[in-house]
């Protein structure tokens, strides 16, 4: 629908984290449209930027870090608000699904009370008894009895906690849901339970939603759009069946060519088939930051800077060899 | 290369090795403002205790010697620091007086150390029936309130300077011993622990060679945050009556002059000193306490500052 | 938390309680050979004299037979006479509990709460100078010895200003009841209070700090803030609460210390509580007494570590409910 403003629309973003002896460049550059209702996927190895990005978009990143560049939801610029706005948009606009690690949840407060204390801080003068129909609903919602409420967090399972945490980023009706990595601390028969309620819950709803993970396959099933991020920026995009059949990045195809056992630690650091650790992000190598484990490399990505090139239909990616290129490799 | 020439080689290179540790220490420790700040305090404190005989004469400590002073002159009236009511020069007392205040707190604390870690050591390594024993038996002397303690053994004992380091030093170790038996614990479970004991390396090789080396940090962190309890202690001790009558440290300056009377006659000069005295030793030992644990210490190098 | 948790507490405690009171006996009969000599030094003591205290000591007889003889005793609370008043110590020592306790609970309470809020402010502004200007503060006032303290503001307060009484805990010459008593008192209490307060509260300053930056990073924490809670209310509802726990564990244990920790303060403002008891029974010297406050530290110490123990499990959920 063009002609009209996207639900999210995020322009040349950076992130730089303070650090004592030099600044951490985390995301150098990120571009995202998101209409109402779409789903994209971010995938990355740890420290590629993808949650200091989704930490960006509701500035949540500790204090001293450099976020520069725009986030527009529905136009509105969320890095220029003022604090109140800013505290009224958070939920009721935009909600995260956290990962459902032990501490994501405050351990002395029961879950029905986390939930509920959204619900009654952007509808005031919510009854109590309003309240606690509502988490029950919402516990529900995710597939937990509504008397779960009253546990706290350490007498839940991984599974049930995120599920909890799901059931907490829909509590103010959001439009769009940011799931950083949701399925992450989870094995492998809860993952796909949890997907499912994810993907169930997005089509409900109709939730824009951004995916974030490291696992390739779990977002080409689940989104309907791909982006692969690699030392803070965005290296391949487009349309993820595509992207992911036959990725056109080297990186992107080690991504997806590596089958990791779902939920596997050691995966998720060093995707098999690539050599090597992420770059540091304070001494990136020169041209493509890719180049020094990239199979593919040729003389040329040592020096030439690279950016999204055209690579097919609605596709696009930062390699000399993509199609569009106008590099010759 | 024979295997006797190898042995003197491979201490050779243990050694070299620590010695870079502690030249990369004292680098971080440069860097540490108030580790610094109170690096150079104890350093003038302890000058000044060392070189007493050459700053004050010792003999004005009697009150025999200081008949031809005015008792209870001020500051402005005599010398630096004014005299007491046997007329003796504040000062004197001031100078030698941090000479009993950090003997005791240094021989106390090596004491409640000594103590502290063997129990901790012992118990941390041999772990079983070993360890639970002695943990209890520290736990129980965790609970004896020590300043009760401290005062009825110092009563039982008399006054001295021996007997008050005595006291503060067994009194003072089961903090040190939790802190030890935990590290060890860790320790214990290292592969190289495992691998020297697979070599048939004996229990005192173990612990002298493996635990004590990778616990000593710890300690000598825990020693210099124990010391400004321990002055601490003396001062209170001291304070009550159970300090040496003949060797007055400052907290004994304090008794003397709070039983003299000098709260009523508002003679400051004679407590202001030596409370200061301690106000400044404790707070040094406490920075550089501080200062060590966080380099010593990875995990607690962002916490503090 | 269940029964059993409770019980194995409290047996844990009678156990300690019991080796406090074996220790006691020791302490005072085995330790030296003759601890009558030793706490009358320097007294002329004739042969009689000595026979008798040795009789009232209880050294006559085999060690066991003591011991025996002793552990009857103190299970009924009977620590003997006091030798300066003749009075039986446990009727001395519970006519004196409570102005120690009136004074060093409210200065317990009060370097608690002021302490922790302290502790929140700093480690909430952590390096700035309100940070630096907090710890410098609690660091100086935890580094100085806490009578000393009170003889600088008996000094200036008191002495030349003339603000405040310079000791006790009634005026003498006063017959006000009532009200104008309790007012008195308040207003002999509040130098040595105020002292105890400046001494305990930097402990807690440092620990809530350090407790409270731990706490700063956790995950929950940016949860709270992403729901678009402010940030006061991330702190007061989600950061204070979890850092609180070993802050209030840690409360707690002190409580059992305070009986016995302002000793040297009571004695400075002459403040008629167990402190200055023990202080009067060691220049006296006065052995049932000491031997009887030692025991009466001791159980407080002992108890509140229990109570410190019930209370963090009670308040720690992660602990209750396992």
């Amino acid at each position: 629908m063009s002609g009209q403003v996207p639900l999210l629309s995020v322009r040349d973003l950076h992130v730089t984290y303070a650090a004592a002896e030099r600044p951490v460049p985390a995301v150098r550059g990120v571009d995202i449209e998101l209409e109402v209702g779409e789903t994209l996927g971010l995938a990355g190895e740890s420290g590629c930027g993808k949650s200091s990005l989704a930490g960006a978009l509701l500035r949540l990143l500790p204090g001293g870090t450099e976020v520069t560049g725009e986030v527009l939801l529905d136009g509105e610029d969320v890095l220029t608000m003022k604090p109140g706005r800013l505290r009224a948009v958070r939920w009721t606009d935009l909600a995260i699904v956290f990962q459902g690690a032990l501490h994501t949840l405050n351990p002395v407060q029961r879950v029905g009370d986390q939930i509920g204390e959204a619900i009654r801080l952007h509808s005031k003068g919510t009854s109590h008894a309003k309240v606690r129909e509502r988490v029950g609903e919402l516990l529900e919602l995710v597939g937990l009895p509504a008397r779960r409420a009253r546990d706290y967090p350490h007498q839940l399972s991984g599974g049930q906690r995120q599920r909890v945490l799901i059931g907490l980023a829909l509590a103010c009706e959001p439009r769009l849901l940011i799931a950083d990595e949701p399925t992450t601390a989870l094995d492998v028969m809860v993952q796909a339970q949890v997907l499912r309620l994810l993907e169930d819950l997005q089509e409900r709803f109709g939730l824009a939603t951004i995916f974030i993970t490291h696992d390739l396959s779990t977002l080409a099933s689940v989104c309907r759009r791909l982006a692969v991020m690699y030392a803070g920026r965005i290296v391949e995009q487009g349309p993820s069946h595509d992207v992911f059949a036959a990725p056109t990045h080297p990186y992107t195809r080690a991504l997806a060519g590596a089958f990791p056992v779902i939920g596997d630690q050691a995966f998720r650091m060093a995707p098999a088939g690539l050599p090597g650790d992420p770059p540091d992000p304070r001494h990136l190598p020169e041209g493509c930051p890719f180049h020094p484990r990239c199979p593919a490399a040729v003389e040329t990505c040592s020096s030439v800077p690279v950016e999204l090139w055209p690579a097919g239909p609605g596709r696009a990616a930062a390699c000399i060899h993509a199609p569009g290129s106008p590099v010759p490799a | 290369m024979s295997a006797l020439a190898e042995a003197p080689s491979a201490r050779r290179i243990a050694w070299l090795r620590r010695r870079r540790a502690v030249a990369g220490a004292w680098r971080d420790y440069r860097r540490h403002l108030p580790g610094m700040v109170g690096l150079v305090i104890l350093v003038l404190v302890v000058a000044m205790a060392l070189a007493a005989p050459l700053l004050a004469d010792e003999a004005g400590l009697k009150a025999i010697n200081s008949t031809g002073n005015p008792t209870w002159a001020s500051p402005s009236e005599f010398g630096p620091l004014g005299t007491d009511g046997l007329g003796r020069d504040v000062m004197t007392q001031f100078i030698w007086g941090s000479r009993i205040s950090l003997l005791v707190g240094l021989a106390a604390t090596i004491l409640a150390m000594v103590i502290g870690s063997v129990v901790g050591i012992t118990a941390g390594f041999f772990g079983g029936a070993v360890s639970a024993v002695l943990m209890r038996v520290t736990e129980w002397f965790l609970v004896i309130p020590f300043l009760p303690l401290a005062i009825v053994l110092a009563a039982i004992l008399g006054p001295s300077v021996k007997n008050i380091i005595l006291v503060i030093g067994i009194t003072s170790w089961p903090s040190t011993t939790r802190l030890i038996q935990a590290q060890v614990l860790t320790l214990r479970e290292r592969d190289y622990v495992d691998r020297s004991r697979a070599l048939g390396a004996s229990n005192w090789h173990l612990m002298s060679r493996h635990i004590l080396p990778n616990v000593s940090p710890l300690i000598l962190a825990n020693t210099t945050l124990t010391v400004p309890i321990v002055i601490l202690s003396e001062a209170t001790l001291s304070f009550l009556g159970l300090g040496d009558p003949s060797n007055a440290s400052w907290g004994k300056m304090l008794d003397d002059a709070f039983e003299s009377g000098a709260v009523t006659l508002e003679a400051w000069w004679y407590f202001v000193p030596p409370g200061l005295g301690i106000l400044l030793v404790v707070l040094a030992f406490t920075l550089v306490g501080q200062a060590l644990e966080e380099i010593l210490d990875p995990r607690l190098r962002d916490k503090h500052g | 938390m269940t029964a059993g948790f409770i019980s194995k507490k409290v047996l844990g405690a009678l156990v300690t309680l019991i080796f406090v009171v074996c220790f006691n006996f020791f302490l005072f009969r085995v330790v030296d050979a003759d601890p009558v000599a030793n706490l009358f030094r320097g007294k002329e003591l004739s042969q009689s004299q000595r026979a008798e205290l040795r009789e009232e000591f209880g050294l006559n007889g085999s060690q066991g037979e003591q011991f025996v003889k002793y552990l009857g005793q103190t299970a009924q609370l009977n620590f003997g006479r006091s030798y300066s008043t003749n009075q039986p110590v446990w009727d001395e020592i519970k006519k004196k509990a409570g102005a120690t306790i009136a004074l060093v609970g409210i200065a317990a309470v009060l370097s608690a709460v002021i302490g922790i809020m302290l502790g929140i402010a700093a480690a909430w502004r952590r390096r700035t100078k309100a940070d630096y200007g907090i710890t410098a503060f609690t660091m100086g006032a935890y580094s100085m010895p806490e009578f000393w303290l009170g003889m600088l503001l008996l000094t200036f307060f008191a002495v030349k200003l003339g603000w405040f009484p310079v000791g006790g805990i009634t005026d003498p010459d006063s017959s006000a009841t009532g009200l104008a008593k309790l007012a008195d008192q308040a207003h002999h209490m509040f130098l040595p209070a105020l002292t105890l307060t400046l001494a305990y509260l930097g402990e807690y300053t440092i620990i809530m700090r350090s407790s409270l930056l731990d706490t700063m990073r956790e995950d929950y924490l940016v949860l709270a803030r992403a729901k678009g809670l402010r940030d006061v209310l991330v702190r007061n509802r989600h950061a204070v609460p979890n850092a609180l726990l070993p802050v209030v564990a840690l409360m707690a244990i002190n409580f059992g210390f305070v009986l016995s920790g302002a000793i040297a303060v009571e004695a400075i403002f002459s403040w008629p509580g167990l402190g200055l008891a023990t202080y009067e029974a060691l220049k006296g010297p006065d052995l049932p007494m000491l031997q009887g406050l030692f025991l009466v530290f001791s159980a407080s110490v002992i108890l509140f570590n229990l109570i410190a123990d019930i209370l963090y499990a009670w308040l720690d959920p992660r602990v209750r409910t396992s």
